[in-house]
């Protein structure tokens, strides 16, 4: 190593080993966040599209995660702890991501004339996801406040109404941009650390392309389910879901 | 007559398609010069090469015309430039697979020479000084002694890996290496996989990851596989980067 290319950090003098592990744990602790947020994502759609199956179903998954079925009371704050986790999750995720955004407009036109050059389907898909984590930073944070703020207003009625309301236009891109970056980001990871080796790459980009193409028609449809709802409230905003059976 | 003759009269003889290369040209040793394309046309013909196509427009049309080649049969990774934007072997390439107009650049990243002549050595003596891609061993070796034979197995896999030429194609093919000067490209890293197989070098896994447990070795990677699509040896650079990255990881969790 040119002495240039140390850092402040290194010549400070102390009794650390030369060898730094941390380029290896941000790297691992950078796909073990993006992992985890895919799964949270899967799991999300399952719940959230219960609406999908009756508003009744919906209702008693968001009594779930007010902790009814444990506590046998609900308890929103509940649901603005998993909102807080799951930002925290997030923040630690972009932190680590923007190390590989190019660093100053040279990166930016050395990265963008290649990507050009090369035709190369996995330098474009790697842009696509550079692109698509930039935007997941401002509207991400936006939905999950939301929850974080009014997590005793999710049901059935007060979802719809939120949806058909105000949050729509934000759900239907945010649905798109995380779909895009969640399938990209498993790809990534597969072919980094070589999972599935016995998958082509080409394959392999086909069926995670095909399940982000169901994952957002899954849940295009969800939220129209959500939207025409809040549409048969237009007179009563503010509406509670009154439960099948009676709860206390 | 020359081979190449030979097969441009062929050509002529057979109304062949006509190719036009637009070619990068700049010296940079000449303050006068500026960084443009010149365009160059050619009868296509059975069989030609680029490298026969270049030798053609330098004998007939520009002595000038600055551009590498050595055994003209993918051994020595001279003739690697970007062919319509990708980086491969000029030798290797034939005519009749481009399209009518080709456009040919030098490799990035390396220092320029002069229009389509890059110099990879000077990259590669750098890259494997730094990474001491060679059989490293602790102790003095007894020259005199019998060498143990190597497991037939262990020399396959290690052929396997050790046919890279140093064309440089995998650095130039590499989004992360373009961006980032530093990075020791796909080259290196296969490298330091191949010396890992050797029985004969005595450097541990704790060892290979003060060299490439590093942004700029494998973590720096960030998998865009442009190296394992363009090598024109086609070495199984995907699998190899994922294998130390595996093992360079297990390092860190072990270490
Ligand atoms: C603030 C929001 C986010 C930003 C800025 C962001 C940015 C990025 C970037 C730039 C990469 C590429 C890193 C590389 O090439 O090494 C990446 C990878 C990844 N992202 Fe995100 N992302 C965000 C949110 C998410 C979310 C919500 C998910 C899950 C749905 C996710 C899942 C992944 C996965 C699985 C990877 C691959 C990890 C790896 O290669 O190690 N990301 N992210
Ligand atoms: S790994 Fe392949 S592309 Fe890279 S220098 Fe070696 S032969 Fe060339
Ligand atoms: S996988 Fe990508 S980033 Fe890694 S060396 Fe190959 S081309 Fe470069
Ligand atoms: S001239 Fe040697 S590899 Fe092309």
């Amino acid at each position: 190593m040119s002495a240039g290319r140390h850092s402040q950090a290194q010549l400070e003098p102390r009794n650390a080993p030369a060898v730094s592990y941390w380029p290896a744990r941000l790297d691992l602790l950078q796909g073990a966040s993006g992992l985890l947020l895919v799964l949270f994502m899967w799991a999300h759609m399952t719940f959230v599209s219960s609406i999908l199956v009756s508003e009744e179903a919906m209702y008693r998954v968001s009594l779930m995660f007010e902790g009814y079925y444990v506590f046998g009371s609900s308890h929103p704050w509940l649901v603005s702890v998993v909102a807080l986790a799951i930002t925290a999750l997030l923040m630690l995720h972009a932190v680590l991501a923007m190390r590989k955004f190019p660093q100053n407009a040279r990166q930016y036109a050395d990265f963008l004339a290649h990507r050009r050059r090369m035709h190369h389907t996995d330098t474009t898909l790697w842009w696509w996801q550079l692109v698509t984590g930039f935007l997941l930073f401002f509207m991400a944070p936006a939905h999950l406040y939301t929850m974080f703020s009014q997590a005793d207003q999710i049901g059935p009625y007060a979802s719809s109404w939120r949806v058909y309301s105000t949050q729509w236009p934000l759900y239907l891109v945010l649905l798109v941009v995380v779909e895009i970056h969640a399938a990209l980001g498993l790809y990534r990871l597969i072919v980094k650390w070589g999972w599935l080796r016995s998958v082509s790459r080409k394959y392999l980009r086909m069926i995670i392309g095909g399940l982000a193409v169901y994952l957002v028609l899954h849940g295009v449809s969800t939220l129209l389910a959500y939207y025409k709802l809040g549409e048969t409230l237009r007179d009563t905003p503010g509406l509670r879901y009154q439960p099948v059976e009676v709860h206390p | 007559m020359n081979d190449a003759a030979v097969i441009a009269k062929d050509g002529e003889e057979h109304g062949a398609r006509r190719l036009r290369f637009e070619i990068f040209r700049f010296n940079p040793c000449d303050p006068d010069s500026r960084p443009h394309y010149d365009t160059f046309e050619l009868d296509d013909a059975p069989g030609m090469t680029l490298f026969i196509a270049l030798n053609l427009i330098r004998e007939q049309q520009d002595p000038g015309l600055q551009f590498d080649f050595v055994c003209r049969a993918g051994i020595c990774g001279s003739c690697a430039m970007l062919i319509n934007g990708r980086p491969t072997l000029a030798c290797r390439t034939l005519t009749g697979t481009l399209p009518d107009t080709v456009r040919l650049s030098p490799l990035p990243v390396f220092e320029l020479i002069g229009d389509l002549s890059v110099n990879t050595g000077k990259w590669m003596r750098q890259m494997s000084e730094r990474l001491r891609t060679w059989v490293d061993v602790a102790e003095d070796v007894d020259l005199d002694s019998l060498e143990t034979p190597m497991d037939p197995d262990a020399a396959q896999a290690i052929y396997e890996l050790e046919r890279c030429i140093e064309c440089g194609c995998c650095v130039a093919g590499c989004g992360t290496a373009v961006m980032r000067e530093s990075f020791v490209g796909a080259v290196g890293l296969n490298k330091m996989a191949r010396f890992r197989l050797d029985p004969r070098d005595t450097r541990e896994d704790a060892d290979f990851f003060e060299l490439i447990g590093t942004d700029e070795g494998i973590f720096g990677c960030m998998s865009l596989l442009g190296c394992d699509d363009v090598c024109p040896k086609d070495l199984p650079l995907q699998t190899q980067l994922a294998y130390l990255r595996r093992k360079m990881a297990k390092v860190t969790l072990t270490g």
